[in-house]
């Protein structure tokens, strides 16, 4: 039932007999094709976060991979970021980001530990009923929900404010956020939960103080993917934010430039990577829960 | 799956409730709060005003003045506002659960225990249903009324000839799409497995997962770049063209060429989650059973067909619909690169263009039916393949 089977499985197979053969040749094709998929892969990274750093004219007069070959023959330079930061309003954006993907991370996962709690072991009427509803409701497409909420926040007012969007964005992340901290919170063993009963442990202590710190590496999993998923997020931003650039997100605001200055690549390789940054450090930095959260979405270990 | 009634017995060592009149208290400043937190963030120059009210109640006149004449720098405004939204967004929703909770601590003990579970479940009830539920039965209603009702609507969304093309362009999407990814995905996964620095290759593969449809969409335009003939390539598919003498093509302008090199950029990005998926289903399979297959003479590509690609059919099949779903629903991508211009729109951009753009909420609304209407099926597979296979995390 748990995914840490997964490295366990990992060490016995390559202490096992190895599966090509152990001569360098019979392995090479297969190295190399590895290394040539990893190279074309990141090819096209490569070549914006090279672009990114090269004089604007040296941009438009040769190709990027020219540099590979001749790297002192061209003016390399930080003054693209430095202007997509200030005058292409990049920073402020960067900001934007900031204020929404914090909370909307934090404000799904917290309703949702408590719901998925209170399923597991809470036993009140509808329990059942009401859970499958939540869980059925994973097919929604966000589409399905657009234009209603879209008059609703007109009335209220809230279209283009921060706390509209935390709130959008937990709607939308509940669902997976319930149904994957409770595969997680109802494996817990009983008689943890049984015991803190019975010691006197109210349910809100029992919950803050037993369950999520045992919930863990549930919670981390899913706040990588909903901070990634939030961050990189372009639609709900666009449809319940906007584009003032008094809120507009990194994502809405690369959508700008693209638009007014679609020809400027040493503006828009520069702001593709601002964008990309914070995203990647925590991908890179936190990738084990984030392939772990992958795995519980998807396959048993 | 319960732990038993709730115990209502208070020890020594637990904190004691606060009276009625301190939990209701506790409420209703947590909604004064939220309310001038929200205003805070909402309002024009809201830490402009708040600086200024603060400076002029300690005397400090002079800094009021200034700040109501020039604002706030930049900086510090901003910097105010990301300090009071963290604040908010994070400390209201727990002072919110404490809240209630201690508010529901005044009833009988029987009356709390029956309470209590709408404590936990009830927030995310209620945001399920007001963000969920309702905005989904309004669609269908609208889908049904707006804009010259059902019939116009659908007559809309199933013949309208640009449409058409959207819905064309769609099934190459997940056709090709998918395909791609998963087929590309397996290959790496099985490659990989044989390889030193397995974790490192995966990495490159995996990377573009962290970055943005809107970020990858800016990424390829560049790669796809074009300028016309005669001039200095600097989109790299075009160079590589011009060097080997062709002429340089306008991949965006071209129809069909532009959709199929935008499912380029999604295989691209979808490939390193169908390849971590795979590989670890793969190292899951039992080694005995591929070196029982070997020693019965298996070849490779037998051994990977016949042993392998059997045992590890859930996650093909999950991977398979969650990349599906993920590509029917595309948007960023198209509406970034070419706008769904030269024929390579899409059903979700389609879906936003008329709902933003025109303002046909019914059509809209339709589109938006119809996408459901399509992921359901794959949803429901998805989630029984996962229950087969024991739900784990």
């Amino acid at each position: 039932m748990t995914a840490t089977t997964t490295p366990e499985a990992r060490r016995t197979r390559t202490a096992g007999v190895d599966p090509v053969g152990t001569g360098f040749w019979s392995k090479a094709p297969v190295r190399m094709a590895v290394v040539l998929i990893a190279v074309a892969w990141s090819l096209p990274t490569v070549g914006v976060l090279i672009s990114s750093f090269r004089s604007p004219n040296d941009i438009n007069a040769s190709g990027w991979w020219t540099v590979l070959v001749h790297p002192f023959e061209t003016t390399w330079t930080f003054v693209n970021y430095q202007n997509v930061l200030t005058a292409d309003g990049m920073f402020d954006a960067f900001v934007n980001s900031l204020i929404v993907t914090v909370p909307a991370t934090v404000i799904p996962i917290t309703m949702a530990a408590f719901a998925a709690y209170a399923f597991a072991w809470i036993d009140f009427p509808g329990r059942g009923i009401l859970f499958a509803v939540v869980v059925g409701l994973l097919v929604v497409p966000l589409q399905m929900t657009l234009v209603p909420l879209l008059r609703t926040y007109n009335v209220l007012g809230i279209t283009g404010s921060f706390a509209g969007t935390w709130l959008a964005h937990t709607g939308f992340g509940l669902p997976l956020a319930v149904y994957l901290l409770f595969n997680y919170i109802s494996t817990l063993p009983r008689d943890i939960i049984e015991s803190a009963a019975v010691d006197g442990a109210s349910h809100f202590t029992t919950f803050t103080r037993l369950v999520l710190p045992l919930s863990m590496p549930a919670l981390a999993a899913f706040a990588i993917f909903q901070f990634l998923w939030v961050w990189n997020d372009f639609l709900v931003a666009l449809v319940f934010l906007g584009t003032d650039s008094e809120v507009a997100v990194l994502t809405a605001r690369l959508n700008e430039l693209v638009g007014s200055r679609g020809q400027d690549w040493h503006v828009l390789t520069a702001g593709a990577f601002v964008t990309m940054v914070v995203p990647v450090v925590v991908f890179l930095g936190l990738q084990r829960y984030f392939v772990r959260g992958l795995l519980a979405g998807s396959v048993k270990g | 799956m319960t732990a038993g009634t709730e115990d209502h017995r208070r020890r020594p060592g637990d904190r004691r409730p606060a009276g009625l009149v301190g939990a209701a208290a506790s409420l209703m400043g947590l909604v004064v709060a939220f309310i001038g937190g929200y205003v805070f963030l909402t309002a024009d120059a809201g830490p402009d005003r708040v600086m200024e009210w603060l400076y002029r109640t300690v005397g400090l006149d002079g800094q009021a003045s200034a700040i109501a004449s020039r604002g706030l720098d930049p900086l510090t405004s901003r910097l105010m506002i990301v300090v009071v939204a963290l604040v908010l967004g994070v400390g209201g929703i727990w002072a919110f659960y404490i809240a209630t909770n201690r508010l529901v601590d005044q009833f009988s003990a029987r009356t709390a225990r029956a309470l209590r579970p709408w404590v936990f479940v009830g927030p995310a009830v209620a945001m399920l249903a007001f963000y969920l539920v309702f905005p989904g039965v309004g669609t269908i209603v609208r889908a049904a009324t707006d804009d010259g009702g059902l019939i116009e609507n659908l007559k809309f969304a199933f013949t309208d000839p640009d449409i058409l093309t959207a819905w064309r362009n769609n099934v190459l999407w997940i056709v090709l799409g998918t395909a791609g990814s998963v087929v590309i995905g397996l290959a790496v996964a099985t490659l990989v497995d044989r390889v030193k620095r397995e974790a490192l290759a995966k990495t490159f593969v995996f990377l573009p997962l962290a970055i943005s449809m809107v970020g990858a969409a800016v990424i390829w335009r560049f790669i796809y770049y074009w300028r016309p003939p005669g001039e200095e390539q600097i989109g790299l598919l075009n160079a590589v063209l011009t060097g080997i003498g062709k002429d340089p093509t306008p991949f965006f302008q071209t129809p069909l060429v532009n959709t199929l090199s935008l499912i380029v950029v999604m295989v691209w990005l979808q490939t390193g989650f169908a390849m971590v998926i795979l590989s670890a289903a793969i190292k899951a399979v039992p080694t005995e059973l591929v070196e029982a297959a070997r020693i019965d003479g298996a070849s490779e590509p037998q051994t990977f067909f016949r042993v392998v690609l059997p045992s590890i059919r859930g996650a093909v099949l999950t991977v398979t619909t969650t990349i599906l779903i993920a590509i029917l629903k595309v948007f960023d991508i198209v509406f970034v690169t070419t706008g769904g211009r030269f024929e390579s729109d899409v059903i979700a951009n389609r879906m936003f263009q008329e709902m933003i753009r025109f303002r046909h909420f019914g059509r809209a609304s339709m589109l938006a039916v119809a996408l459901l209407v399509v992921v359901v099926p794959m949803m429901i597979i998805n989630v029984r393949n996962l229950r087969r296979q024991g739900i784990g995390a």
